[in-house]
């Protein structure tokens, strides 16, 4: 399985993380210092995995993010790459050619896609088109909500409560 | 402090100017951070829920990627949740899955919104939770929710049915009970023909078979079915693992599904589905000649890819295969020597452990030499990663590849001189482990440890010290076979012998002792025997002198005293003369003088002692060589009688001990070594406190000299040792050069010798070209070793270095791991853990269909002893397949209750199988098609 997903910039910034394993605060960090040290300093035409702690890293880079995921030894590394570039490739259609930028200002969307994408750290979702529409969904719910809390009747009415 | 008020709420910062604000970093960002950390604290208690959710968002941000502290605002996250929004309710949820764990305090609330959520008619509202109980599950929350979970597994909806799949592997880790529950419709959902909710299913149940392989057996021909007939690649990924796991267990299922996997090998295009596949075949198909035939094929396609990841991955899968298949590696061993020179570093690795993987008996001294040249050029992690590998394959089972040892201690010794050696430690326990097993290499041993002594280059390099005692050591213990003891003593007592550490510099003055006692008795002998010849009638020394002789015997040294007679006359027996024995006597006085004051009690003391005796036998010496034959007899005796002790001392060989020869001593009656030594404390407490101070050096002085002292010591310390450093300055100048032979001179200086320039790639290339040819030659099976020796016998001790127990621990902790599962995890019965749900599982389906699952049991028992708590539960599960066609509740029931009164918390695991065995789990109707299936 998956034990963590991490996005981090070329420049060392955490972009995203999410844990599918139980990790403390303190070896979360040490977690993100130690692999953006092993990940960021790789030359670019390498191989893409990692060994580290008895588990492998599988990692891509696209343009300045890193997309890092932690498996266990015997997992598929082509296949966890496959996920990553699914992950991209969903990003990308949701944002329109996404950059760092959009994953910096709408990290709780990029956070609620991997969510669609992966489950227990485990691949539940292998088409694009049905993440676009479960997402597109789940906005519009949002949508309309915001729409009624943000009319200023609504917003006297709590103030005024 | 009041909560925010409208205006707070109205001109709230928005998640994306909170981000802003931290990208243009006007204040810096710690401040900007700590100062919204202050907002939402005052936000977070806002009653508006659009208020408190935007600064819980805020929060969450924060939280997850500057790894602030978000613990204060659990409960908050519980408000926003409860908000009838699912706008609000998404990041609550997405609050609660980074910032929950199985300690938060308010876990215990949020039951009852998952539940509420979970049977939600909003499919959304569903998946959050379910996305949510998928992080934070702990046992509580599984045994609660374990109703609804089952219920969704049955969902209409597909979207929230594969969640419910992918969240009951959490579920059943916690709380194994629900095992029973749910177990029988995630089987259902095996045939489900939905894509992504087969795909969950099979990633819950490749999990649970790489846990626990045995108890999915019965499940095999779901399995094969969906090999066959999938078309998806992701589920026929998972489905191969499961395969994995399964087939060692049951040769038959493994002859069954060779033919689909190598179908499916030889039909995609899909890289990972190929190296799944292969994966498969080299670890759990590995009987399967024409199958391991067709996935080296495929590995070979891999290794000549332009793709680096194929590469690696091909490496990494004959380095699976090689123990087993050795000409996998060796058709393909050009391309894992050119492999080595590769830019990545994990791929170099890989080829490193095949190209060990090649070693044998016959090609090992040219593969060394080899990568030793290869180790000097590449760079320091690497070259300790060559090194590390040489010396564990060379080491491995009691050093069996090596036949020549002399080759392989100069090997060492070499190895110790590259640069960026760092395994100092490694080499050090190999020096002393082959020279105490390995009798006839020891005068080689001796000769490489001079070597490693007298190189006071090496004395710089810090990795190295361990390495140096080891070579101290050695030199010290087989002194009788150095060709110049005098040398030794110099060498082990020149000064930079200060740039060691206390407990290593302790080990070369134990080892100049030794060498010092030998020169002296040597010197004794001759003249005691020429002594004798002159006066028969002398007892004391002609004794001595045959003594010596005697233990010279004992040691098995004829040839090597032979060989210093013929070829070292100028060695040992005349070079000591009475000017060098005064020589050694100052020289021994004037390196360990300044070491009296030092402040390592371990130093201190080894000087102390070396002086002493010094003291005791130099006047004696010196006297008797100045004075008349005859007079100096009487009182050289006493002399050579001390020495003789001192030599009788040190003559004793010492041997490799058992690791478990300590087990093997019975205690003594009387002696209790578990007793509870507690009552002592009392007693030791009012000694303590006197004794606190005495371990300070010095204390007699302390009480005298108070506070000043350790200043005085240290001063007095640094004269001795600016003292000693102009006497030995002197010293050597009057012996000329340096003290050393001039062999070595080239590589004297103060400074650490430089690392050999790194040379051009090219060269690196030549090498790997050397190396393929090397290997070609040494790996064609016409050349016959034609060793010059015989091997060396080898010491060996049948408990240390066959290991049978150590083995047996690791297998029965691994047949344990396989029957119990992670017991230790949660090891309350009352929780009833995981391990039981298994073994339960098993008892209910293995009823019917045994003899495979008894045989495969019976394989992994075979390793070792099976522990009786294993037998018992094998027999057990006998004795349950017997009574379970009966199979009448009233009499299960009652079983159970007399299971439980035999009283081990496993009987309890039992019981719940034997409950277990009553759930209509339909296995009845899917295992009369195993037998077939599988013949």
């Amino acid at each position: 399985m998956i034990h963590f997903v991490l996005l981090i910039s070329r420049q060392g910034k955490v972009r995203l993380i999410k844990w599918y394993s139980p990790y403390s605060q303190k070896e979360r960090t040490k977690v993100i210092r130690e692999l953006s040290g092993v990940i960021l300093t790789r030359g670019p035409k390498l191989c893409n995995f990692v060994e580290w702690r008895g588990f492998k890293v599988v990692y891509k880079r696209y343009a300045s993010l890193y997309f890092c995921m932690c498996i266990d030894q015997d997992d598929n590394e082509l296949e966890i790459l496959e996920i990553i570039h699914h992950y991209v490739e969903i990003l990308d259609r949701y944002f329109g050619s996404v950059c760092e930028l959009d994953l910096i200002f709408n990290f709780h969307k990029a956070y609620y896609i991997l969510d669609e994408i992966l489950i227990a750290g485990e691949l539940q979702e292998s088409s694009k088109k049905t993440v676009a529409l479960l997402i597109a969904a789940q906005d519009s719910l949002v949508e309309t909500a915001k729409e009624q809390a943000g009319s200023i009747s609504n917003i006297i009415a709590q103030a005024t409560k | 402090m009041s909560g925010p008020s409208l205006m707070d709420s109205l001109f709230q910062r928005t998640l994306e100017d909170l981000i802003k604000g931290l990208r243009q970093q006007l204040i810096g960002e710690q401040a900007f951070i700590s100062k919204a950390l202050e907002e939402i604290r005052k936000e977070i208690k806002s009653t508006d829920l659009s208020t408190k959710s935007t600064a819980l968002l805020k929060l969450s941000y924060l939280s997850s990627l500057h790894f602030h502290d978000m613990s204060f605002a659990t409960f908050h996250a519980l408000e926003v949740l409860s908000s009838p929004r699912f706008s609000h309710k998404r990041i609550a949820y997405h609050a609660i899955s980074i910032s929950f764990h199985d300690s938060t305090p308010v876990l215990l609330l949020i039951t009852n919104h998952l539940r509420k959520d979970l049977s939600s008619t909003n499919e959304f509202e569903v998946s959050l939770s379910l996305q949510c109980l998928s992080r934070i599950a702990n046992v509580d929350l599984a045994r609660d929710l374990t109703p609804e979970i089952f219920t969704l597994l049955s969902s209409n909806k597909l979207y929230v049915r594969k969640k419910a799949v992918a969240v009951v592997l959490r579920v059943f880790e916690k709380y194994p009970e629900s095992v029973r529950v749910c177990f029988k419709r995630l089987v259902e959902n095996l045939e489900n023909s939905d894509p992504q909710v087969l795909s969950a299913v099979v990633g819950v149940f490749c999990e649970l078979a790489s846990k626990d392989p045995i108890s999915y057996l019965p499940l095999a021909p779901e399995f094969y079915k969906i090999l066959v007939d999938s078309k998806n690649n992701w589920v026929l990924i998972k489905v191969l693992k499961i395969f994995a796991k399964l087939a060692p267990l049951e040769p038959r299922l493994a002859k069954r599904v060779v033919e689909p996997i190598c179908d499916h090998m030889r039909r995609t295009g899909a890289k990972s589905l190929v190296f799944e596949c292969v994966r498969t075949v080299v670890t759990s198909l590995i009987e399967n000649d024409s199958a391991v035939r067709l996935a080296v094929g495929k590995v070979r396609e891999f290794l000549v890819d332009e793709d680096p990841n194929l590469k690696y991955l091909g490496l990494q899968a004959l380095s699976i295969v090689a123990p087993k298949h050795l000409w996998a590696v060796s058709e393909n061993k050009e391309f894992v020597i050119k492999s080595l020179s590769d830019a990545d570093p994990n791929i170099k690795i890989e080829s490193l452990r095949l190209v060990m993987a090649l070693v044998s008996e016959h090609n090992v001294a040219e593969i060394s030499r080899v990568l030793v040249n290869y180790a000097l050029k590449s760079d320091p992690d690497f070259c300790n990663e060559i090194l590390g590998s040489i010396l564990s394959t060379c080491s491995r089972n009691v050093y069996e590849i090596i036949v020549d040892f002399d080759w392989y201690v100069s090997l060492l010794g070499e190895m110790s001189r590259i640069p960026h050696c760092q395994k100092g430690e490694e080499i050090e326990n190999q020096l002393i482990d082959i020279g105490m097993r390995v009798k006839d290499v020891r005068p080689e041993l001796v000769c490489v440890s001079r070597d490693l002594l007298i190189d006071p280059a090496l004395l710089g390099n810090s990795f190295l010290h361990r390495l140096l005692s080891a070579a101290a050591w050695v030199s010290g213990e087989y002194v009788e076979y150095s060709r110049n003891p005098l040398e030794l003593m110099e060498a082990l007592l020149q000064p930079r012998t200060s740039l060691l550490p206390p407990s290593i510099t302790a080990i070369y003055i134990q080892s100049a002792f030794k060498v010092l006692v030998f020169c002296l008795l040597t010197y004794l002998m001759q003249r005691g025997s020429t002594a004798s010849s002159m006066f028969p009638d002398n007892l004391p020394s002609a004794v001595s002198a045959s003594v010596s002789y005697e233990s010279f015997d004992d040691l098995s040294v004829e040839n090597v005293v032979d060989a210093t007679d013929t070829h070292g006359p100028t060695c040992t027996s005349a070079s000591i003369t009475n000017e060098s024995i005064v020589n050694l006597l100052n020289l021994v006085e004037l390196a360990l003088g300044p070491l009296l004051g030092s402040h390592d009690v371990e130093i201190q003391e080894r000087a102390r002692n070396v002086l002493g005796f010094v003291d005791l036998t130099k006047l004696d010496l010196l006297n008797s060589s100045v004075q008349e034959e005859n007079d100096s007899e009487r009182k050289g005796a006493e002399a050579s009688k001390t020495i003789e002790l001192m030599h009788g001392a040190f003559s004793k060989e010492l041997g490799p001990v058992s690791s478990s020869a300590q087990g093997k001593i019975c205690l003594p009656d009387g002696l209790m070594l578990k007793e509870n030594l507690g009552d002592l404390e009392m007693i030791c407490g009012d000694i303590d406190q006197p004794s606190s101070n005495s371990f300070s050096f010095g204390s007699p002085y302390e009480e005298k000299g108070g506070v000043s002292f350790s200043n005085l010591q240290i001063k007095e310390n640094s004269r001795q040792s600016n003292e000693s450093t102009s006497l030995l300055a002197e010293h050597r100048k009057r012996h000329g050069l340096y003290y050393l032979p001039s062999g070595k001179s080239e590589m004297i200086s103060n400074d650490y010798p430089p690392a050999n320039d790194p040379m051009l790639l090219g060269n690196i290339n030549d090498n790997a070209d050397d190396l393929v040819k090397l290997t070609e030659e040494s790996l064609t099976p016409k050349r016959k070793p034609n060793h010059a020796k015989p091997r060396p016998v080898v010491v060996k001790l049948d408990e240390v270095d066959e290991k049978p127990e150590s083995k047996e621990d690791s297998l029965s902790g691994a047949v344990h791991d396989v029957l119990f599962g992670s017991e230790d995890i949660v090891p309350t019965s009352s929780q009833s853990n995981l391990s039981d749900m298994p073994s339960s599982k098993r008892k209910g389906k293995e009823k019917q269909h045994t003899d495979s699952h008894v045989e495969s049991k019976e394989n992994l028992v075979d390793h070792g002893n099976p522990s009786s708590r294993r037998r018992k539960h094998h027999s057990h599960g006998k004795e349950r397949r017997h009574r379970s066609p009966r199979k009448k509740n009233a009499e299960e029931r009652k079983d159970n209750g007399q299971k439980l009164k035999e009283k081990s918390s496993h009987r309890h695991g039992m019981h719940k199988s034997g409950q277990r065995a009553e759930e209509p789990f339909n296995f009845s109707v899917q295992t009369p098609v195993i037998p077939d299936f599988l013949l």
